[in-house]
């Protein structure tokens, strides 16, 4: 580009600049502002209302000496990397089914899509029901005659799978969607030319169609992160985060800090970390994306 | 915009002089009270309110105190008071008070007397911070009681226990009889309860007074304590295949005769009546588990924040002197079947059970409740390890001894 060539540079495009003033002072004012206000006061003994008694590491000291939180930080991965896994997996192939051509696809892609518009608050509460031994899948499988149990959500040790069920059963259906649309951008000529070289159906998936994807996989990975991360309410309308502390997770732990127990240092502290977590898996992430298409 | 913003001035200027002219203010008032009985016996407050000329706008929040709490702090920090608003007893509007948000009602306690009627005298002082007085104490609620079912007593072929250490022996046979021998609702504060329950009654006040008003972290490894911890093991295994969420739902297990009894606060005796059962003859209670009858002294305040409006200031005057008046007082209490706060108000006790509670209470034979000790968060910390211990039967009652410990070290 000819750099030169632009005349008065602070003032081109004026009136694009000053509409997006409001969201520039809202970004910097409201998400980078709290964030760091936020850090800040984690380092403070802060309890109900905020104030700036500093209380060093402390509230971090306390953090990992909590069973509860290190509990809270084993869900999240079990939760994250098998939801991750298997909502895009189980979305991928419903996608290629429905891309094979068949009939009543619109009524598929509704019935899969569906749980997608329920809140959480309902997932959880029917999933709740569902997995309750006295009356869900258990007692049904029982008057058939199968002495089986069913009860995740009263089990300690696999509660998280019993939410993990739940999560998938909502949010599959949307990725799905999103990777349907890839399908669908794929250019018919690709198909054509690999019918001709005789590749089969499954390795053109495989090694063609899927690395063609990659802006929808991208957009689907991004998507699905974000609402691992900030999982909370399915816990609380499913669980409540129990039995005992067994289903806890990191946003019910900072929400029960800064509200409940009227410790906002803890609260904070605890948010912090989330915070830290995601820019340590982001910052790489973001480096190689962005910093490899510069060279 | 500066013209639309005069308009809108002069609006409420009109409106708020419309308002004194009627002499009448409204005050809305925030609290939890939303089950049947609960809504029935506020509603005994807000008729005394309203005669006295002015209005209660009712703000009842659903959900339970835990719930309520974080909404109504964030409306007082957020500079959005309401007019009056409930907490429990003790420490939760600490730091409320003392950055200023609370109304100080030191001359009208001064002028009512209120440090003389209250009883025990111990909620009086939970309002007082600095000696200024800011909330008023309208019931009380004990947690310390054992409901028995004398039908599931029958069915297994033992008789009614009258202490823990009879219901504890008894409970293999209710085992084989088929039920649970100790009914515990699966949401965590009903597993404090229990916990609450057995260090006054099994340890005594003293080792109570130690832990949880002293903070005595020695005190938390003690014996004593080891004992008490011991008992939370045998109610995890008495406790086992209860199944349900809810108090209530456990409460219910008690009155079918599902299970030989349940721990669980006053309240619960409201379960019993509804379902037509006569405490005594159906049913027995257990103040203090028949060990040490002793009772906690829980319940409800009501705190004023500061209002700018002189006008509204003398309302919530009015409002706290209404809730502490004898006639309210028994009205309010009868209904939602707590005791009341001032030792000079006769309460014709409809049943056995409240009888007993009332002469605890005369007795002095009280201690203070645990959110007046520890603080919230102090609570959600014990809370967690109480819950956690509940439902892992691979954590030993040592081991949460010491993490118990650990938690009374910290605490302020």
């Amino acid at each position: 580009m000819d750099e030169t060539g632009r005349p008065r540079r602070p003032l081109r495009n004026l009136s694009a600049k000053l509409a997006m003033l409001p969201m520039i002072l809202t970004a910097l004012v409201v998400f980078v502002g709290g964030t760091l206000w936020t850090v800040v006061h984690s380092f403070t003994d802060s309890k109900l209302l905020p104030r700036l008694d500093w209380a060093g590491l402390e509230q971090y000291d306390r953090l990992w000496s909590s069973d509860r939180w290190l509990v809270s930080i084993e869900n999240l991965v079990i939760y994250g990397v098998l939801s991750l896994v298997f909502s895009f997996l189980i979305g991928f192939v419903l996608a290629a089914l429905l891309d094979q051509k068949i009939r009543f696809e619109d009524t598929f892609r509704t019935i899969f899509l569906y749980p997608f518009a329920l809140s959480f608050i309902v997932t959880g509460l029917v999933w709740q029901w569902l997995l309750n031994p006295d009356f869900g899948i258990q007692s049904v499988l029982r008057d058939w005659g199968w002495d089986v149990t069913v009860d995740p959500l009263y089990d300690p040790g696999i509660v998280i799978y019993g939410v993990l069920v739940a999560g998938l059963w909502q949010g599959t259906g949307f990725v799905m969607c999103l990777m349907l649309a890839g399908l669908r951008g794929i250019d018919e000529d690709i198909w054509k030319a690999a019918r001709v070289d005789g590749i089969p159906k499954w390795k053109t998936y495989l090694f063609v169609v899927l690395p063609m994807m990659r802006p929808v996989m991208v957009t689907a990975l991004v998507i699905v992160t974000a609402g691992i991360v900030k999982l909370y309410d399915l816990i609380v309308a499913q669980t409540g985060g129990g039995p005992g502390i067994a289903s806890e997770v990191p946003a019910k732990y900072v929400y029960d800090f800064m509200f409940r127990a009227q410790n906002l240092g803890q609260g904070f502290a605890a948010s912090t970390m989330m915070l830290v977590t995601v820019a340590i898996i982001l910052i790489p992430w973001a480096y190689l994306e962005f910093g490899g298409k510069r060279r | 915009m500066a013209f639309r913003g005069q308009v809108t001035l002069l609006g409420l200027a009109g409106a708020t002089a419309l308002a004194t002219s009627a002499s009448a203010e409204s005050l809305e008032v925030t609290h939890w009270w939303t089950s049947g009985g609960e809504a029935a016996a506020v509603a005994h407050f807000a008729e005394a309110f309203r005669a006295t000329g002015n209005e209660w706008v009712d703000g009842a929040i659903a959900g339970s105190g835990s719930t309520a709490r974080p909404i109504i702090v964030s409306r007082l920090v957020g500079g959005d008071p309401m007019g009056a608003t409930q907490f429990n007893h003790g420490r939760q509007a600490e730091e409320l008070i003392e950055a200023g948000l609370f109304r100080d009602l030191s001359a009208l306690a001064e002028a009512e007397g209120w440090r003389d009627v209250v009883n025990p005298p111990s909620l009086i002082d939970a309002c007082t911070v600095d000696d200024r007085v800011y909330c008023v104490p309208v019931n009380i609620h004990s947690a310390q009681w054992l409901w028995l079912s004398d039908q599931a007593y029958a069915d297994a072929g033992v008789a009614v226990p009258t202490n823990w250490s009879e219901f504890v022996a008894a409970a293999p046979a209710l085992r084989d009889a088929g039920k649970v021998p100790l009914a515990l609702g699966g949401q965590p504060w009903q597993a404090m309860i229990v916990f609450e329950t057995l260090v006054p009654t099994l340890g005594g006040r003293d080792l109570y007074d130690a832990v949880y008003e002293t903070k005595d972290a020695d005190a938390a490894r003690s014996d004593e304590m080891a004992a008490i911890w011991q008992a939370m093991a045998d109610v995890r295994e008495m406790s086992r295949g209860t199944n349900v969420q809810d108090w209530n739902q456990a409460t219910n297990m008690v009155v079918t005769g599902a299970a030989g009894g349940q721990i669980m606060g006053d309240w619960a005796q409201g379960e019993f009546a509804t379902a037509g059962m006569t405490a005594g003859e159906a049913y027995h209670c257990l103040p203090g588990l028949g060990e040490n009858a002793v009772i906690s002294t829980g319940g409800d305040a009501f705190y004023f924040p500061v209002l700018d409006d002189d006008a509204k200031s003398e309302a919530q005057d009015a409002l706290a002197s209404v809730l502490i008046s004898p006639e309210a007082q028994v009205a309010f209490n009868l209904r939602k079947g707590s005791l009341p706060v001032r030792g000079d108000v006769d309460l014709e006790a409809t049943n056995a059970c409240m009888q007993k509670g009332l002469e605890i209470l005369a007795s002095g034979n009280t201690i203070r409740s645990t959110p007046e000790l520890i603080n919230e968060d102090t609570g959600t910390q014990i809370g967690d390890l109480v819950t956690q211990f509940m439902n892992e039967d691979a954590m030993t009652p040592e081991d949460a001894q010491e993490r118990f410990a650990v938690i009374i070290e910290d605490a302020e």
